[in-house]
Parts: C-alpha cells; sequence; structure tokens
C-alpha cells in the first residue's frame, strides 16, 4: 500500500493504494463516482473509460501509478441534468441510450476522439468507435449524437 | 424500507422519495375509516367478473383488483402511478407515465411511477415476453386503473359542484364544468392523499386513441439527462452505509462440485472479511470491491472433475438422438405423411441450425442485498421482484414477508442475464456477514454461467403441388432445455441455486406426444403459412391445410432462458428461410409468394408495406446474371406474426457478400411493424432499430463455444457482439398505426425476422444457401463452394 494522488475532475485525492489496482476501483469505490463502469475488466467494451490527459483510457486495466498526476476527467464532471455539456445535450436531442449503461464507453470515447478530431468523417468516427461496445444496439442514434457534437466543436 | 427507490421516470432516476408524505405506502393501503372516500355507485367487493382483468396476485402484494394498488392522487397535485412491469432499456416507463398522464388528464411531469417494489407496487410476475404493451395499455390493469381513476374523479367532481356528470370535462388534474370553467375542482382538493377504496371498474371507458394528446407522441425519455450526466442509479451504483463486496468463485467446469476450500489460502490478504461456503457455493466478502476480487482469485478450492459435454462439433446431431424427450405435437392435420409420400408430388427439404446465444449485457450483473435481523433488503434488477421475494425466501431459509426486492435497473438484459443468480449471490453473503453485501460479477462469471438463448435444430418439409402452391407442412424441431427463470419456487433454475442445492425444474419426459386439443403458437414454432386448424377452427395466420409441427424439447447441457424473441427469433429463421427456399423452387418472388399462402390481413399488409417502402424487386431468387465472383448484391425478405397475434412485423435486407472472403455487410433493412396503437413512435422506433441491428449481431456473429468441460465464450474476445463502429446498413423503420387494436408486444418484433431476412437476401446475391446461424465468413463460404460444386455437376451433366 502506498500513498497515490490523483487529480480527477479537478480536484486532488490522496489515496492509500496498492499501486497495481486499477484505476476504476479508485474511482469508483474510493472516488464514489458513477461515471466509470465495470463491463468487462478486460478492456474490451469501453464501460470504464475515462479520459487521461485528454486521452480514452481503459480504467479497469489501468494501475493507478501510472496516471498518477495525470489530469483526469470522468463523465460526472462533464456536465449536470440542467446544464448538460454539448455531447451530453447531443445524446438527449438524439434520445440515443436504451439502457444506457454503455453510456459512459460511448460518450467518453467520442469526446476524446471528436475533440482532437473535430472535423472527421463518418468512416473515422465508426472506425474509432470500433472498440466500443452497446449491447442493446442504439448505434444508429449513438453515432448521430457523436456526429451531432463534431458539427459543434467544428463550427 | 419506508421509502421506496424510484425508478426510471424520475429525473434523478434512482433518487429515493417518500412517495407519499408521512405515509408508508404499505401501511396507507392497509388503512380504513377516516380517509376512505365511499362510492355508493360502485361496490368495494372484488367481483369475480374482474379477475380476468388483473394479472399477478401473491400474499402480500398490493391487491391488483384495487384501484388503490395502482394510482395515488397526492395532495400536491401530482399522480403516482404504481407498476409492476419494469424498465430494461426498452422505454416502456416513459410510455407508462404517458399512459396514466393522458389517462387521468394530468401533464406528463405531474406523473411519477414507482416500478417494481414488493413493498409498493401489485405483483405482474416478469416483465418480459413482449407482455408489458398488451398487459397495461389495453383494458385491464394500469388502463383500466387509470380509466377507473378518472371517471371515480368525475363523479366525485359532481358531488363536489353540484354538476351533472355528463357535463364536466377532466383536464390539467382538475374537473370542471364544460359550460361555465369557473366551477372547477382539482383532483388534489377532491381526494389529495385519500384513498379511493374501489376496485378496477371493467366498464370504465378508456380515452379514445383520437383524443390522445400524450400518448401516441414521441415523448422523450424522462430518465435521458440523468443517464447521460453519470446521475443516474443503477444497481451497480447503490451504496449502503457499512457496505461490503463480494466476489464469487464459480465451478471451474460444468458439473464440478467443491471437495474442499481453504480459507487460509486469502485469510491474510487485505481487507478479507469472510469466506463463504454453502454446498457448492463458494464467495469471499471483503471491505472493498478490489479486495474481494483478488481473494476469490487466490483462493484455494478443489474441484471434482466435472460431468463433461457433449462435443461442440456434432452437438446438432447430438440434440436428435437425446434421450429422455418431452414431445409436443401443435398442429396435426394427419394427412402429412399422405402429401409427402404423394406420387408426382415436389417435396422440399431441408434443416436449419441455430446455435446457443447469450444475453451478454455490457454490465456484468450486479445486486446487493442487506440482510440482517431476520429482514432481507435487496436491491436487483431482476425482471420479476416478487418471484425473487420468494426464491431468495427460499435461498436464505426466511419468509417470503420478511424479503422486501426493489427493482433497481440494470445493464440491458434482454431475457435473463445474471441478475437472479447475483441477487441470490449479494444475499447469501450479505446473511453470512450480517451486513449489507454488493457483488458485481466478472465478465467470465457473467458469461459462462448464464441462461443463454436455445439451441434448436429444426427439420423442414413442404409439398409443392404443379401450380407451385404450398399444400403440405411438415416441421420438427430438437429443443434442448435446463432450468430457466426461477418462477415462484425454482432457485435452481438459475446457476447460484443450484449451486446452494435446489433442483431445476425437472425435465417431464413425454412420448409419443398427445394430439393438439387447443391452439398453441408455441413460440413461434407455428409458420406464418399453415392454417393452424385445432378442432376445425383455423386459428393459424395462413392457409396450408396439410400441416404438422412436432416440438422434441431435450435436456440441455447449459442453463436455458429466454433471450430476446426467445425461441420465436430460432423458428423464424427457420420458417422463414425455408419458405424462400420454397419460393425458388416454385420459381415464384418470395414476396408474392409469401403473400399467396397468408390469410391474416395484419400480417400480409406488413409484407407489402416493406416490399414496398424498400422498393422491392420483384422477381424469383437468386438474382439472375449475379456475379460468380467479387461482391455480389441481393435483398430479401421475411416476416413474423410475434406468437401468432402478439404484434406484426415484415423487413427487406439488402446486403452484399463479397464472394473471396466470405464476409457479409448489411447495406439496408426496411422494417414494418404493426403493434396496434402507437404508445410511443420514437420509442418503437428506437426499439425497432436497436432490435434490427441486435438481430444482425446475432445473425453474423454469436454463438456459445465451449470445449470438453466448459464454456469457452467468456469474454468480448471469445463471443462476437457487433461493436459501435461496424458497417451500419441504413434502417428505415415503418410504422403502422392501429388505434383501433388491441395494444400489442413492440420489443420483439424486428429482432425475430433479421436472420432469414439476411440469409435470404444472401442466397440472392449468390444462390449459396446458408442455413446456421451465425453467418461467419467460413460458413458463408462453404456455402459458396457447394453452390460452386452443384453448377459444376449440373454443367457437366447438361454439358
Amino acid at each position: 500500500m502506498s500513498n497515490i494522488t490523483l487529480k480527477v475532475n479537478g480536484a486532488s485525492h490522496t489515496l492509500d493504494l496498492d499501486p497495481s489496482t486499477p484505476l476504476l476501483y479508485a474511482l469508483s469505490d474510493d472516488l464514489g463516482l458513477n461515471g466509470p463502469k465495470f463491463g468487462c475488466g478486460l478492456g474490451q467494451c469501453g464501460s470504464c473509460t475515462v479520459i487521461a490527459r485528454g486521452q480514452a483510457i481503459r480504467s479497469c486495466i489501468t494501475p493507478v501509478e501510472a496516471v498518477a498526476g495525470y489530469e483526469i476527467t470522468t463523465l460526472d464532471a462533464l456536465g449536470t441534468p440542467d446544464k448538460p455539456h454539448p455531447i451530453q445535450q447531443a445524446f438527449i436531442d438524439e434520445q440515443a441510450a436504451q439502457c444506457g449503461f454503455c453510456l459512459n464507453a460511448v460518450i467518453m470515447n467520442a469526446k476524446a476522439f471528436i475533440d482532437k478530431n473535430p472535423k472527421a468523417s463518418a468512416e473515422q468516427i465508426e472506425h474509432a468507435m470500433s472498440n466500443v461496445l452497446c449491447r442493446c444496439f442504439t448505434h444508429v442514434r449513438m453515432l448521430a449524437a457523436i456526429k451531432r457534437y463534431a458539427q459543434g466543436v467544428a463550427r | 424500507m419506508k421509502n421506496p427507490t424510484k425508478n426510471s421516470a424520475s429525473k434523478l432516476g434512482g433518487a429515493t422519495k417518500n412517495n407519499r408524505a408521512g405515509f408508508s405506502r404499505r401501511d396507507f393501503l392497509k388503512q380504513s375509516g377516516a380517509l376512505i372516500v365511499s362510492f355508493s355507485v360502485l361496490g368495494a367487493a372484488v367481483e369475480p367478473a374482474l379477475a380476468q382483468f388483473v394479472t399477478g396476485g401473491t400474499p402480500g402484494s398490493p391487491n391488483p383488483s384495487q384501484l388503490d394498488s395502482w394510482i395515488a392522487i397526492n395532495a400536491d397535485g401530482t399522480v403516482t402511478g404504481y407498476t409492476g412491469k419494469s424498465e430494461l432499456g426498452q422505454g416502456i416507463v416513459t410510455a407508462q407515465h404517458q399512459l396514466v398522464a393522458e389517462e387521468l388528464c394530468v401533464p406528463f411531469d405531474r406523473v411519477e411511477l414507482i416500478v417494481c417494489d414488493t413493498d409498493y407496487t401489485p405483483d405482474q410476475g416478469y416483465t418480459s415476453g413482449s407482455q408489458s404493451h398488451p398487459t397495461n395499455f389495453n383494458h385491464a390493469n394500469l388502463a383500466q386503473a387509470c380509466a377507473t381513476a378518472r371517471e371515480a374523479l368525475v363523479k366525485l367532481a359532481a358531488d363536489h359542484l353540484g354538476v351533472p356528470a355528463d357535463q364536466l370535462s377532466a383536464a390539467d388534474g382538475a374537473v370542471s364544468s364544460k359550460s361555465d370553467p369557473s366551477k372547477k375542482v382539482s383532483y388534489a382538493d377532491l381526494i389529495g392523499n385519500k384513498k379511493f377504496n374501489l376496485t378496477l371498474d371493467k366498464n370504465a371507458k378508456r380515452k379514445p386513441a383520437s383524443e390522445w394528446t400524450i400518448l401516441g407522441t414521441p415523448v422523450k425519455r424522462p430518465d435521458m439527462p440523468a443517464m447521460v450526466t453519470a446521475r443516474f442509479e443503477y444497481v451497480h451504483n447503490i451504496r449502503r452505509p457499512g457496505m461490503l463486496h463480494g466476489q464469487v468463485v464459480r465451478p471451474p467446469t460444468v458439473g464440478a462440485t467443491v471437495v474442499n476450500v481453504n480459507d487460509a489460502s486469502v485469510a491474510k490478504m487485505p481487507g478479507v472479511v469472510k469466506v463463504v461456503v454453502k454446498k457448492n457455493f463458494v464467495g469471499v466478502v471483503a471491505e472493498k470491491p478490489y479486495q474481494a476480487l483478488q481473494a476469490a482469485s487466490e483462493l484455494k478450492v478443489d474441484w471434482s472433475a466435472g460431468s463433461g459435454l457433449p462435443k461442440f462439433d456434432d452437438f446438432y446431431e447430438h440434440l436428435r438422438t437425446q434421450e429422455p424427450r418431452r414431445d409436443t405435437l401443435l398442429v396435426n392435420s394427419k394427412d402429412v405423411d399422405q402429401s409427402l409420400a404423394q406420387s408426382g408430388a415436389t417435396v422440399v427439404k431441408a434443416t436449419y441450425h441455430h446455435p446457443y446465444q447469450m444475453h451478454g449485457s455490457m454490465g456484468s450483473s450486479c445486486a446487493v442485498a442487506d440482510v440482517q435481523n431476520g429482514k432481507a433488503t435487496l436491491w436487483s434488477a431482476t425482471q420479476g421482484v416478487w418471484f425473487m421475494r420468494s426464491t431468495a425466501a427460499m435461498v436464505l431459509g426466511m419468509k417470503p414477508e420478511d424479503v422486501h426486492v426493489i427493482f433497481t435497473r440494470g445493464s440491458g438484459c434482454y431475457g435473463i442475464n445474471g441478475a437472479d443468480a447475483v441477487s441470490y449471490d449479494a444475499a447469501i453473503l450479505s446473511q453470512a456477514v450480517g451486513k449489507p453485501v454488493r457483488i458485481q460479477l466478472t465478465r467470465k462469471d457473467e458469461m459462462a454461467w448464464e441462461n443463454y438463448g436455445n439451441a434448436i435444430v429444426a427439420d423442414e418439409r413442404a409439398v409443392l403441388d404443379a401450380q407451385g402452391n404450398i399444400v403440405a407442412w411438415d416441421h420438427e424441431s430438437w429443443v434442448p432445455v435446463l432450468g430457466s427463470r426461477p418462477g415462484r419456487n425454482r432457485p435452481g433454475n438459475v446457476i447460484t441455486g443450484l449451486l446452494v442445492g435446489f433442483e431445476p425444474e425437472e425435465f417431464a419426459a413425454r412420448t409419443p406426444a398427445p394430439e393438439p386439443n387447443r391452439y398453441n403458437n408455441n413460440s413461434n414454432a407455428i409458420p406464418s403459412y399453415v392454417a393452424g386448424n385445432i378442432g376445425g377452427k383455423k386459428q393459424g395466420t395462413g392457409n396450408i391445410a396439410s400441416e404438422r409441427v412436432l416440438v422434441h424439447n431435450v435436456v440441455s447441457p447449459f442453463w436455458t432462458g429466454p433471450l430476446r424473441s426467445p425461441e420465436r427469433l430460432q423458428n423464424t429463421f427457420s420458417h422463414e428461410s425455408f419458405m424462400d427456399e420454397i419460393a425458388a423452387h416454385a420459381k415464384a418472388d418470395p414476396v408474392a409468394f409469401r403473400l399467396k399462402h397468408l390469410s391474416n390481413p395484419r400480417l400480409s399488409e406488413m409484407v407489402t408495406n416493406a416490399a414496398k417502402a424498400a422498393n422491392w424487386d420483384a422477381r424469383p431468387s437468386p438474382k439472375p446474371a449475379s456475379r460468380k465472383n467479387g461482391v455480389a448484391s441481393g435483398r430479401g425478405v421475411s416476416c413474423v406474426a410475434y406468437e401468432g397475434d402478439n404484434g406484426y412485423s415484415a423487413m427487406v435486407a439488402e446486403v452484399e457478400v463479397d464472394q473471396n472472403t466470405g464476409k457479409v455487410t448489411v447495406k439496408r433493412m426496411v422494417v414494418s411493424v404493426d403493434c396496434g396503437p402507437i404508445s410511443n413512435p420514437d420509442g418503437l422506433r428506437q426499439q425497432t432499430e436497436g432490435g434490427t441491428l441486435q438481430g444482425m449481431s446475432r445473425a453474423l456473429g454469436e454463438e456459445v463455444t465451449w470445449d470438453d468441460q466448459k464454456v469457452t465464450s467468456v469474454d468480448w474476445a471469445s463471443y462476437h457482439s457487433l461493436p459501435l463502429g461496424f458497417d451500419i446498413p441504413k434502417i428505415e423503420v415503418v410504422l403502422n398505426n392501429r388505434p383501433d387494436e388491441e395494444a400489442t408486444g413492440a420489443g420483439e418484433l424486428a429482432i425475430t425476422i433479421v436472420a432469414a431476412a439476411i440469409a435470404n437476401a444472401i442466397f440472392d446475391a449468390t444462390g449459396a444457401r446458408i442455413r446456421q446461424v451465425p453467418f461467419t465468413p467460413e460458413r458463408v463460404k462453404a456455402a459458396l463452394r457447394e453452390v460452386a460444386a452443384q453448377r459444376a455437376s449440373h454443367h457437366a451433366t447438361t454439358a
């Protein structure tokens, strides 16, 4: 066990953790965040995605020691139900969810990609989302929401 | 628990709110006397005739024949609805929310719904089988409760205002005089926080669809803002004071039993609280979830050898020879053998194979249990809270009345994922430590032990006459089953129940099958094109008079359970593929050929509408002069009357087949749906789009695999779900509103017909018939080789 400092959603937290603890557990258990979720624990589905230094990473396979000191953003901090972030608003506008469990995966991966590539083509967006799952298969609306967000960023 | 966890309809999802300030719901329903508003018009006694208008009913559950079990008018002017049909992501809670607002004439945002809670909501059984829409949106249950309440409110207002009821109208949560709007009284003033004390009135009139302003409109889901901002409380996010974390250790192979558990192997690991062993159930409880996970992986358990599994490669042949069997004849005109043997008859035959597939929820299943002081509270994503109550009580050795189950939304389940099993896991672990325990299964434990959608092998035979009409249809299938939903008293129907010593429902062998004496569509085992003649009455959707449908159930080596469109999807794949094969034999256009053999106008209209919207290229398949190599394109059609009469749908698929690689790319899907009056067109579109793509994923890639001891589909690398970024076809949904018909199922229509539409399009493109799901490139290439060989031999014989 050792003290690890995580910078999450603009605040610093020093936690006493085994350095190999996956980041997901620190976020959901120690910090009580609901955005990143356990889906597979294998980095395959995207449920646990957070953005670290602008990069979407899979927190279920990322040891806390690897991201100590990095600025980490989770879905919880993007916006609120009353003031949603533009990408969240795009998902509301498109009604792009069924059970909604994968929303963290889809929104966080899409945001990291679009923020760097606002003029991405439909094909590039699909390629960027090719390692994210939604088992309700809300794909059509989610891709439409991502494109809607991209249009706003590109403007 | 005095505060029910509100589900789905509230803006913050699982936010806790006392639904009726100062009252416990259970106490409220038991109250009598001062608060009761009495009516002279309607008696309070339960009328036996009402029995057909209510569902469910469990001792201790709110009486479904009583209006107060469904609707409460609150003193602040809001209305609370209580429903036993839960949100699985399909949007049904939004639609029920619309229903309450519409029938009671209150604004949408003044309605809240309490969903599936054993202390608060009527027992409506499982949320399953495309039954929520027909159950709660017709002339019983929630819809009828709303209509009863509205009429009762108008009658109360008539007394209150001194105006005859027929001169009053309800709007915006108040009743007013049609001629003098100043004569007005609000629902809250009439009955706020008081009981109606009425039985559901079967004669109460539902608002006609022509007057709807909320129902039937694309109302947005109220849970969406909370979901996209991570404020929505899934069962995965439930946190209780003093909560510990569990993990289970499942057997390494199917049938393995515990020989020894070495508690000491983890005793010194940080945070470990307890190792829990109950027969073959093994679990650990720790202070933190990652500690529990690590301890579960380190715990030394000796297991016996497993019972072994049938060979994966010849499993379908294995099914045919399995004993014991349970044989069921669904239709039998007794002349099918004669039709098949007729001299000169053209007999078409084919066999279809459908694999086990899994629910494979995106989030592995999770539950939180608090079992202490003789009481248990479960936060569970089960689709049947009342059945969870009675079966969890059996697992815990408690009385059902001491178990409180609160439905809390989970990851989309599509039938029965691990939600029931993990609820037992949480309960057992919590009971062992006397503290609240949360457990979320590992991906492998979720996938290796869930109740899979059934594998099916189906033989189809048909007889064509000289004019190209089908005159006989013979279907025989083998369907493996084991366990299912636990129901009221079968915890052994899922893995955890078995591990702690409960048996799955016993297999009732029966051979030969008795003659059918009543019509049972039996999960669309009956093809759409046969007459369905039982006792001289045609109850099917087709006109083929010579008909036989025989189903053999055999014992499955794996748990099985309802997976979205259970067996309906598998059966429809074989029927609709076969119909295409017969049409090709008859050199007939697949759409016209279907219409010729259908007798049900709603189903026929769906076929016509889908074909029209797709600009259907009417001609026989395969496509003449289709390319023999490279990329070939084609179109296919399929249709279903879901369960014979619970929704109608047809689909046209357009595909491209790369004949060098065997890769199938679906370019366009046109789907027509008829589920009666449309409650929320956007929700229905969404269900249809999602069902179409989920059906594609299942048709193209999904298959449970195993070795000689265990399931090997244990993660997303070994079980293939189409990701967000695959080549998504253009999906066009054609909605058909039927305001004058009964509401039917909706969520399982599209998915049922996808595989056949794609297989038929592959055939159209290439002349190759693929009869086994999933249509992997290898299987497509094998089918292409077969057709090439046929062409070569045909060429050789005709040359």
